[in-house]
């Protein structure tokens, strides 16, 4: 729930941290921000999957999901592609620099309801960002979990978001890391491919596991018709959507998908769900 | 509750007693009949068939402001809020369809914007001659549908006949005093009289029953290209709407001052789903026909338990290439 008594007013929070995670013309700039007020900052409260209103006073704001998770301490984090107008202003702005902030809105990964059994994240470029919340939150209570395995690819090694974070994975037995890249490049020493395919060579049990899929839509696609022939059930399988947004409490009307509203409803939805909703992936 | 009845004559005075509240009422603005604040009550126009645009721009204006700030400041002023007081002549579905739009702005949070102003008072004016495109009576409506009204008045022709129907609506009876006088045991059969003539006059009829549900099983149906092919994607049938609400945010900054503001949007607008990254979920007329029909008669009732839609006419009334949402609703219900 959002803390303020009018939903439309936003939080101001200063930017801690920033850097770029990818380069390019397409490239995510991260943000770790907290709150300016220390009773809002006290009172918030968000779960990995959850999203927020970032913007600034005279541009405007957009949804973009916290990619934070609660268990690592009393800020937010937000990783934002350069796409439009917004976040090309969003871009411009360093350590020290103030934002607003909207939010948490949305539904949650239910995290506690998978407790005792074994995450599988598939992420493919920008689509790591609302799974890194689950990384982390499994990863902080590990001991809860039958484990974790991630999937993670881009087209390039430059393209991979949060690198640094996956070095420190690697040589771990209670978790895995899988990353992958389109094409070959020189000194690359992990996997050569596409991250469906990836998924495949793994061929992970859907015995008492939980796949969750974030990435590009032709990704998802080939990612779901995988998990479907590994014989992962609907209901195993989470994923998250986005789209366009203004207010981010179902109101302005844009985002739905059939009849859910993607900001209230969502963002995060079971292939169960969706596997009826015609407009869900389109 | 007692009736009341104001003589034609007395009107402009009966107005006078409102004089100390916000009262909004029909009024010619430009080329359009609209909800106006009223300075004048020789200005009220209540001899119309109904208002161009409905009374929800009272409740929920074309464009408002959220809030202010000076650029590269973060201070944030609010508005104040409310503002209205009486909304008088409102028609009997534009009512309804206030009722129908308050729990879109209710459900989980709470819109403070609109619900400051839907504490007024809502003046209704039952329909004598209703339009040629009328279809309230399939929506559950009718001419004389006090749903969502605290007083319901009918044009007795040398008089309106006023019947409180909830405390607000006495109260502002109160306030009338010697303007208005106990009405007649003749005027209550004379209204209704004329309301159940008003029903007969509505022949656009349109089956309702079941099209929710057979409205996703139509997804792929050629009925849905044939509507986009002669659409023009004007956005008037959801501007004009009582029952669509959709908004977007946007930013308007003169010199150092800035507010931010909601105006109204359209899900007939192609930017309306537009991504930043260019892709857009509904790219043509087809899919946002779709998706407009839909949701007013499928989506809405999935999430609210009623249909967005009051039978108004006013989609049909100003579409510029006759689109008519009752024809719409036949073809769905002949599909196969």
């Amino acid at each position: 729930m959002c803390n303020n008594a009018n939903p439309y007013i936003p939080y101001v929070a200063t930017i801690e941290d920033a850097w770029f995670e990818t380069v390019g013309e397409r490239c995510v700039k991260t943000f770790k921000v907290t709150l300016d007020d220390p009773v809002a900052r006290k009172n918030w409260r968000h779960q990995p999957g959850q999203c927020a209103m970032v913007g600034q006073l005279g541009v405007g704001e957009s949804m973009f999901c916290i990619s934070c998770s609660p268990t690592e301490g009393d800020f937010l984090r937000f990783s934002i592609m350069r796409a439009g107008k917004n976040t090309q202003a969003l871009h411009e702005l360093e350590a020290g620099d103030k934002l607003t902030v909207r939010g948490p809105y949305g539904n949650t990964f239910p995290v506690d309801e998978w407790k005792g059994k074994k995450i599988l994240t598939i992420g493919g470029g920008i689509g790591q960002a609302p799974l890194r919340p689950i990384v982390e939150y499994v990863k902080a209570n590990l001991d809860q979990y039958a484990g974790l395995t991630m999937i993670y690819g881009a087209r390039t090694s430059g393209d991979l978001c949060f690198k640094d974070e996956f070095a420190a994975m690697s040589g771990r037995d209670d978790l895995s890391c899988h990353l992958t890249i389109d094409v070959e490049e020189e000194g690359w020493e992990y996997n050569v491919g596409f991250v469906p395919s990836l998924l495949m060579d793994l061929s992970p049990s859907p015995e008492n596991t939980i796949a969750i899929t974030c990435g590009p839509p032709i990704m998802i696609r080939f990612v779901l018709e995988n998990l479907k022939k590994l014989n992962f059930a609907d209901d195993q399988i989470y994923t998250t959507l986005e789209n366009r947004m203004k207010c981010g409490i179902g109101k302005c009307g844009r985002c739905n998908v059939g009849s859910l509203y993607v900001c209230k409803d969502g963002p995060v939805f079971t292939y169960a769900t969706l596997k009826d909703i015609p407009e869900a992936f389109a | 509750m007692d009736m009341k009845k104001v003589r034609k004559e007395k009107f402009a005075d009966f107005l006078a007693t409102l004089a100390e509240q916000k009262l909004y009422a029909p009024q010619k603005v430009g080329e359009s009949l609209r909800f106006a604040p009223v300075t004048d009550s020789g200005k009220v126009e209540l001899e119309m068939s109904n208002t161009t645009v409905p009374p929800k721009s009272v409740f929920f204006p074309q464009t408002e402001t959220l809030y202010r700030y000076e650029v590269g400041n973060t201070e944030i002023q609010q508005p104040a809020m409310g503002g209205v007081d009486i909304v008088l002549g409102v028609r009997p579905c534009d009512a309804r369809a206030q009722v129908i739009v308050d729990s879109l702005f209710g459900w989980d949070y709470n819109d403070p914007y609109y619900q400051e102003r839907r504490k007024a008072t809502v003046v209704g004016l039952a329909c004598n001659k209703p339009c040629v495109n009328c279809f309230c009576l399939s929506l559950g409506g009718g001419p004389a549908s006090t749903v969502g009204l605290d007083l319901l008045m009918t044009d007795l022709g040398d008089a309106y006949l006023l019947q409180p129907l909830t405390e607000k609506g006495e109260k502002l009876l109160a306030l009338a005093g010697e303007t208005v006088e106990t009405a007649a045991a003749g005027d209550r059969e004379a209204a209704e009289s004329l309301h159940g003539q008003a029903e007969q006059m509505i022949t656009r009829k349109v089956e309702t029953a079941g099209v929710a549900e057979k409205l996703p099983g139509l997804w792929e149906h050629s009925l849905w290209q044939e509507t986009a092919n002669s659409c023009l994607g004007c956005g008037i049938c959801t501007f004009l709407c009582p029952t669509c609400h959709c908004f977007d945010i946007q930013d308007e900054v003169e010199g150092l001052e800035g507010r931010r503001c909601r105006m109204w949007d359209s899900c007939m607008f192609k930017e309306y789903t537009l991504h930043a990254s260019g892709h857009n979920p509904r790219p043509t007329r087809r899919e946002r026909t779709r998706n407009r029909i839909n949701h007013k008669y499928s989506y809405f009732v999935q999430k609210f338990g009623h249909t967005a839609c009051v039978g108004c006419g006013r989609c049909i009334n100003y579409c510029p290439v006759n689109i008519d949402l009752v024809e719409i609703l036949r073809q769905v219900k002949e599909a196969l």
